[in-house]
């Protein structure tokens, strides 16, 4: 099985768009959307679901006012001052809440309890070149990297079961851990930089990040008209590293057009000088070996 | 005052928005700070050159275990909830995974040996430039592998001066991060772009936003892309367009080169001028009206 992650260190480098005309681009593919926080590949793909399912991302604690002595030691020991007095009811403050339980095993009234955070789904749909896995974190809940692993283990079941050896993964900004999350374990990665100051600091940080994990890196420098001096510096630091650039996108109107419209670039304007680049891209990324 | 500036997703325009409007709020001689608590991917500082002043190291507390007094008894794994203690006690063996540990405490109120203590370990920094001798520019930064920016992003909020005016620049998304930030702030400024995606993750934000009950106004960016819907959602749900920024290749080169657009195109300055009075005349509508 081969999965190729799609990631870009930050936000707003077009990587969501790049996945998403990869994705169409591909004969028969499973498209993981792991950018979990902020999924936005159904709006390209629209995937027909056929399954969804609760994703509980954690516990909250809860006191129950009529069994509370109003002691206060929960609110003593909590390291994340997540409990709060006021007017004598003692209570939990929700966003604060780590879970950690030490509330639950300190009050010697056994009025706290934990509920489960089951508000964030993830589903199963289908896509006409294949199949899509993706989710939905719901405002407030974490263990993002968890529901990263989750995405990709059913991408990994739906790819034996459309008989394909082929998983898209569209990763999460940042360096963290849903970032880490969706480079464990693959085989190649794409990262999208911009010939920006703060991109090529990005994109830095997150090579050392796919080093780590001894992945196959290609790079593709987006907009890359916006500064051709940045750009020419983007090119030397690949170089440098012995880190092969796949293409370079201009920045280009259409793409916006092509996502207002409901559709990625390649489907949109399949005859654009954009989206010859980007059916290059896919040749060498699939070609490379 | 506290003002966040967000978004759903990095890269629509927060960084833009937050230096911009710091900088000319600093230029009409109020004492104004600003805290980048985009501790992932902090880069504020690319545009606000300041004189650095100092740094401050944040910390978290992980259990030590003195091998001679513990009894292998298993209390305090059973007691974390993270995972972060394993101990094999056939072999006398104890471990504490630094990484997983969240400094909760719940291992050292487990054990009744005394077998526990606290060593600190650094997290991440604060680091503080002075800009134009009234204002600071506060930086946190987080080290890589650290499980959650949330205790740094506490810690730098927690310096803001009440008496004036704080911008803070909020991670992006939703999760953990950006409600801890948010709900330190008395508004936000939410900024998308007029695309689909854009609206999206607005949509997520603003979800968020008034669950929390916090007063938000939205910055379009990149005007003049995509199409209205963003537009036609904002008056169908009633929620107030502060500004409209324009899609401009000039905003776009002068950010790649770490320039401020209000320092060298007069329009925007003009333009972010007219953005803060009217964040502060929202600031004191919803004030009215909740009272
Ligand atoms: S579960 Fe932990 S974080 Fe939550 S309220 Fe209890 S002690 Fe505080
Ligand atoms: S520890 Fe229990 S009894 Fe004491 S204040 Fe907290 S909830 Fe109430
Ligand atoms: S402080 Fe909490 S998270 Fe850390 S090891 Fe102890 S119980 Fe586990
Ligand atoms: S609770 Fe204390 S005595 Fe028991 S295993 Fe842990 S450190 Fe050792």
């Amino acid at each position: 099985m081969t999965e190729i992650a799609i990631l870009s260190g930050k936000g707003g480098t077009g990587k969501s768009s790049l996945s998403a005309a990869l994705a169409t681009l591909a004969s028969k593919v499973v498209v993981a959307d792991c950018d979990v926080d902020a999924a936005n590949l159904h709006l390209v793909l629209h995937p027909d679901n056929y399954r969804e399912e609760t994703y509980v991302s954690g516990q909250k604690a809860v006191i129950d006012a009529a069994k509370c002595s109003h002691c206060g030691a929960c609110m003593d020991y909590c390291r994340f001052d997540a409990i709060r007095q006021t007017n004598h009811t003692f209570q939990v403050i929700e966003t604060a809440c780590d879970g950690c339980q030490l509330c639950t095993r300190v009050c010697p009234e056994e009025a706290i309890s934990m509920v489960n955070q089951d508000k964030s789904r993830w589903f199963a749909a289908d896509i006409p070149n294949g199949k899509m896995i993706h989710a939905r974190l719901a405002p407030g809940e974490d263990n993002s990297g968890r529901l990263v692993n989750l995405v990709r283990d059913q991408a990994r079941e739906a790819a034996l079961e459309l008989n394909t050896d082929l998983i898209l993964i569209d990763g999460p900004p940042g360096i963290g851990c849903p970032a880490i999350s969706s480079l464990t374990g693959i085989d190649k990665v794409v990262l999208v930089s911009e010939p920006s100051k703060s991109g090529i600091h990005d994109l830095k940080r997150i090579v050392k990040l796919a080093q780590h994990f001894r992945v196959k890196i290609y790079v593709v420098i987006n907009k890359y008209d916006l500064s051709s001096s940045l750009s020419k510096a983007l090119e030397d630091w690949c170089q440098l590293m012995r880190i092969p650039i796949i293409g370079k996108l201009p920045f280009d109107r259409l793409v916006v057009d092509a996502m207002v419209n409901g559709e990625s670039i390649t489907n949109w304007a399949p005859d654009s000088a954009i989206s010859h680049e980007i059916r290059k891209i896919w040749n060498k990324l699939i070609q490379h070996e | 005052m506290k003002i966040a500036v967000a978004s759903g997703k990095g890269g629509t325009g927060k960084t833009l928005l937050a230096t911009n409007l710091f900088n000319v709020i600093q230029q009409s001689g109020y004492a104004v700070d600003l805290i980048d608590c985009d501790a992932e991917e902090p880069n504020d500082q690319q545009f606000i050159k300041g004189k650095l002043q100092g740094q401050q190291l944040v910390t978290q507390n992980i259990p030590v275990i003195d091998k001679d007094r513990c009894t292998f008894c298993g209390k305090c794994q059973e007691f974390c909830q993270y995972n972060a203690i394993i101990i094999v006690r056939s072999h006398q063996h104890i471990r504490v995974f630094e990484d997983l540990c969240h400094d909760c405490g719940a291992c050292g109120y487990a054990c009744q040996s005394g077998a526990i203590s606290w060593q600190a370990k650094t997290t991440g920094t604060l680091t503080t430039y002075e800009y134009n001798q009234h204002s600071l520019l506060v930086e946190g930064r987080i080290a890589v592998g650290v499980y959650s920016s949330v205790p740094l992003i506490s810690q730098a909020i927690k310096g803001a001066k009440p008496e004036q005016i704080t911008i803070l620049d909020a991670p992006p998304g939703t999760s953990c991060p950006f409600i801890a930030t948010v709900n330190e702030a008395d508004f936000v400024v939410l900024v998308t772009e007029p695309t689909p995606f854009g609206l999206n993750d607005l949509r997520l934000s603003v979800q968020a936003l008034q669950h929390l009950n916090i007063p938000f106004g939205v910055v379009i960016n990149r005007g003049g892309l995509g199409n209205q819907d963003v537009h036609r959602f904002l008056t169908e749900n009633k929620l107030p367009l502060l500004d409209e920024i324009p899609f401009d290749r000039r905003i776009a080169q002068l950010y790649s080169e770490g320039e401020l657009i209000t320092n060298n195109i007069s329009a925007y300055n003009k333009q972010f001028q007219e953005l803060f009075i009217r964040i502060k005349k929202q600031i004191e509508h919803d004030r009215d009206s909740h009272t």
